[in-house]
């Protein structure tokens, strides 16, 4: 056997350890996106309680959070407490991201719905113009559709105090 | 003072497994017999005191001692005492004793059944066995002890089980589970022992192979009842959900799988030595990892019960020495290994070599799926899920292409194979399978589903191929029990792996395209149509159990206006911990399930209902069922209960004639 050949499995371990190392060190920490200070994306898609059709223009004229989730989104259920506790203080609207509709519809029906809004994108069009990554993301957006934060993954009172009321009571 | 006896039997257990990792050891290193024959013994004083250690916690349990933190943590006066049993594995540091309880298990098994195998050999591979007790065992001690107590003020109740796990499913799951994962240990532990002792041609293959084969059929139905399980439990209908720690599970198997099937090549003819080793180093490497990711954070899981960074920081300590050892030992000493014989490209050994890639590409992409999280994360990317979509899309196909390999496999013969005449029973079977295959979906209500015909011409294709090759058996020895009398045993247990195998794919193929679904809005006298059942809610009461309260809702199913069965699925609020449960109804038959959930109260006493239809669900576990039976049946075979005489036959490297 090549003698190179034999050390490859003992050097694919070892990456996996570092990245391991730094997965228990590591706190979610969020990349600036391209889109903060841009306005939200033009998109055109449904409503996905009310099947109607929605467009940016619906969107809320005040600030509130973009929730992009999906009923396979493990983290996404983690978060979902919080973020409807949250949903008393700040609008909350969903961005359904590559999901079916009954999932989606069950999900909401089982673990309650705190969206205002749910826009419903099964195909990941909208997703794709936010640079969504995966999910949960969030974003908040002002009174005049302009992102001023994302916030990749889990959302918590933790990451809410640090780092979303900072910017909310800004553009409040 | 009873705590005491079995936290003191559990560091006795952490002493001897020093002493099992190092005299056996030393004794082979320095060809002292008398240290290697302390291996014997010393496996089974560790397992007596570890079976002290955990009967002690399933006392304290059972007479409710809440002095002792895990206990007072894990149960409650009101639970009823099997689930007081099952709780000693509910949470954390109890499920670490039960690994460890098991390990020391197949240690004493090992020492019991190892009679045929030279004694510097088995010294060796319980020694291995030591070492990673000693890993786990002061794990426990140091950061997870399940003996600590609150002294000297007890509370005077529980804070109960976790009510998902309150679940006859769960008495059963997890022991089945872990004598998968940790038997997996032997095989490894015999891979090692053939490292150190630099003995690395075909022999340590013939001794690991039945206990390999055996945690392989342990952990298909630990995975079985865990998939059975969520579907019943967890309230969703669902089977299958790739959470991390199913996938941690999945992973393990699909190597074990992958390395059953490469020991027979090594085993009957001397190839794939260094793979062969390096997929037990990986099997049991992965079920490491499958607890690292479980138990310490790194990964969000509906199943992560005690999650802490400094447990993960042990454990990864602990990986790093045990996998990172093994891969070291293994590139230092494999580079030696020769690979005699030869084999055409057209050869059993060829099939087998194909089985095990696709295996291994599957345990990989679902691996690296798994961990993608932790990577994006660790690279800065924030934290993501990947969700059943990815994996969906990798497994389905690479399933295909292994399934279609499978009916092959069994009808080839050993080096070269090139024969067309083996292949023709297979020319029936393809026109077969894909005639009824794509006939199937026409019979089923809604329109055709190419997805569904493709899937069940597979499944056929393989059932089929399956029972052409036991018929072709049948017409050699000329009767179906003579055939089961003279053929090796591990090619019946194939039979029926292979078989379960069809069963399942069915059973998934079937279910993942024609479940019908309905959420609806139900009182006390309304009625609902789903296929062709009619449902009427008759009843809704709220009934007192021993430890929660629940609303139960009577449901009559009538077919064609005929009474056919009375089901009362519950909602359920456990009073200590507040949690709601679902205890859906199902309805179990041959060809479909029906299942009953009540969702959210909707107020004027109207619930959320959902019925779903589910066709041939129960074909999941049935094939599960069937293949880790196949798995029990090949270590019948004869040659395992007479290792000696056997192993003068095999000992010219010759091929045994089936």
């Amino acid at each position: 056997m090549n003698r190179l050949m034999v050390w490859l499995p003992l050097g694919f371990f070892v990456i996996l350890v570092g990245f391991f190392f730094r997965g228990l060190s590591l706190n979610p920490n969020e990349q600036p996106s391209a889109l903060i200070g841009q306005p939200v994306p033009v998109f055109e898609l449904t409503d996905l309680m009310t099947g109607e059709r929605l467009t940016r223009e619906q969107l809320p004229r005040q600030p509130f959070l973009l929730n992009v989730w999906a009923s396979w989104c493990i983290t996404c259920q983690v978060e979902h407490p919080y973020l409807t506790q949250l949903s008393k203080q700040i609008p909350l609207v969903g961005l359904n991201y590559k999901d079916t509709e009954i999932a989606a519809k069950n999900w909401l029906a089982k673990l309650g719905d705190p969206y205002a809004l749910q826009i419903f994108d099964p195909t990941g069009r909208l997703g794709l113009d936010l640079g969504v990554a995966g999910a949960p993301e969030t974003f908040l957006v002002d009174s005049k559709g302009v992102i001023h934060l994302r916030i990749q993954g889990e959302v918590n009172d933790r990451i809410y105090a640090k780092k979303v009321q900072p910017v909310f009571e800004m553009i409040q | 003072m009873v705590p005491e006896i079995g936290h003191f039997a559990l560091v006795l257990a952490f002493a001897v497994s020093i002493c099992l990792a190092m005299f056996p050891l030393y004794g082979y290193l320095t060809s002292q017999d008398g240290f290697c024959a302390t291996a014997k013994p010393l496996a089974l004083l560790q397992g007596l005191a570890l079976a002290v250690s955990f009967g002690v916690l399933m006392y304290g349990f059972l007479v409710n001692d809440f002095s002792v933190k895990y206990v007072a943590d894990n149960s409650n006066i009101d639970l009823p005492w099997h689930f007081r049993m099952s709780a000693v594995w509910g949470a954390h540091e109890g499920s670490l004793l039960l690994w460890s309880l098991i390990l020391a298990f197949w240690g004493v098994a090992v020492a019991l059944f190892s009679r045929g195998i030279p004694d510097h050999m088995s010294a060796l591979v319980l020694s291995v066995m030591g070492m990673i007790s000693v890993g786990f065992l002061a794990f426990m001690l140091f950061t997870s002890n399940p003996f600590v107590r609150i002294l000297p003020f007890a509370p005077g109740n529980g804070a109960d089980l976790n009510p998902l796990l309150q679940d006859p499913g769960l008495i059963f799951h997890p022991p089945m589970l872990y004598m998968g994962y940790v038997g997996l240990s032997v095989a490894f532990a015999f891979a090692m022992a053939s490292l150190i002792s630099g003995q690395l041609d075909a022999t340590w293959a013939r001794w690991s192979r039945p206990w390999t084969t055996v945690a392989w059929a342990f952990l298909t139905f630990g995975i079985a009842l865990g998939s059975w399980w969520a579907y019943y439990e967890l309230g969703w209908g669902g089977w299958w959900f790739w959470d991390p720690v199913e996938n941690a599970s999945l992973i393990p198997w699909l190597v074990a799988t992958a390395l059953m099937h490469s020991l027979a090549v090594t085993e009957k003819r001397g190839l794939f030595r260094s793979w062969t080793l390096l997929l037990a180093i990986a099997a049991f490497s992965l079920s490491l990892l499958g607890t690292f990711l479980v138990r310490s954070g790194v990964l969000t899981s509906v199943h992560a019960f005690a999650n802490d960074p400094e447990r993960g920081v042990f454990i990864l300590g602990f990986l790093i020495v045990v996998i990172g050892g093994s891969l070291t030992l293994y590139a230092l000493r494999v580079a030696k290994v020769s690979e005699p014989g030869e084999f055409a490209y057209i050869s059993r050994e060829s099939f087998l070599l194909f089985n095990n890639l696709v295996l291994t590409v599957m345990a990989v992409s679902v691996l690296l799926g798994t961990l993608y999280p932790l990577l994006v994360d660790a690279v800065g990317g924030g934290k993501v899920s990947v969700g059943p979509p990815f994996f969906n899309a990798v497994f389905v196909p690479l399933t295909a292409i292994l399934v279609s390999g499978m009916a092959f496999g069994p009808l080839t013969k050993w080096r070269q194979s090139d024969d067309p005449k083996l292949y023709r029973p297979l020319i029936i079977t393809l026109i077969v399978s894909v005639l009824m295959g794509l006939g199937w979906p026409s019979l089923l209500v809604g329109s055709y589903s190419i997805g569904t015909a493709i899937g069940v011409t597979l499944a056929l294709w393989l059932a089929i191929a399956t029972a052409v090759d036991f018929g072709k058996k049948v017409g050699l020895y000329g009767g179906v029990t003579t055939t089961l009398n003279h053929v090796e045993k591990g090619m019946i247990g194939m039979w029926f792996a292979h078989f379960g195998l069809a069963v399942m794919i069915l059973g998934v193929v079937m279910v993942e395209n024609h479940t019908e679904h309905r959420d609806l809005r139900m009182g006390v006298g309304d009625a609902q149509r789903l296929d062709n059942y009619d449902v009427r809610m008759t009843d809704l009461v709220v009934i007192n159990g021993p430890n929660y309260v629940a609303d139960q809702a009577t449901f009559e199913i009538y077919v064609d206006d005929q009474l056919f069965k009375t089901v009362t699925p519950q909602k359920r609020r456990y009073n200590v911990s507040g949690m709601v449960m679902t205890e859906a109804s199902i309805d179990s038959g041959l060809t479909r399930d029906l299942y009953i959930a009540m969702g959210e109260p909707l107020g004027d006493g109207d619930w959320a209902v959902r019925l779903s239809v589910k066709p041939f669900v129960g074909w999941i576990w049935a094939g599960a069922f069937l293949m880790g039976l196949g798995g029990f049946i090949s270590i019948m075979d004869r040659r395992y209960r007479r290792k000696l005489e056997v192993k003068k036959d095999e000992a010219s490297g010759e091929e045994v004639p089936a």
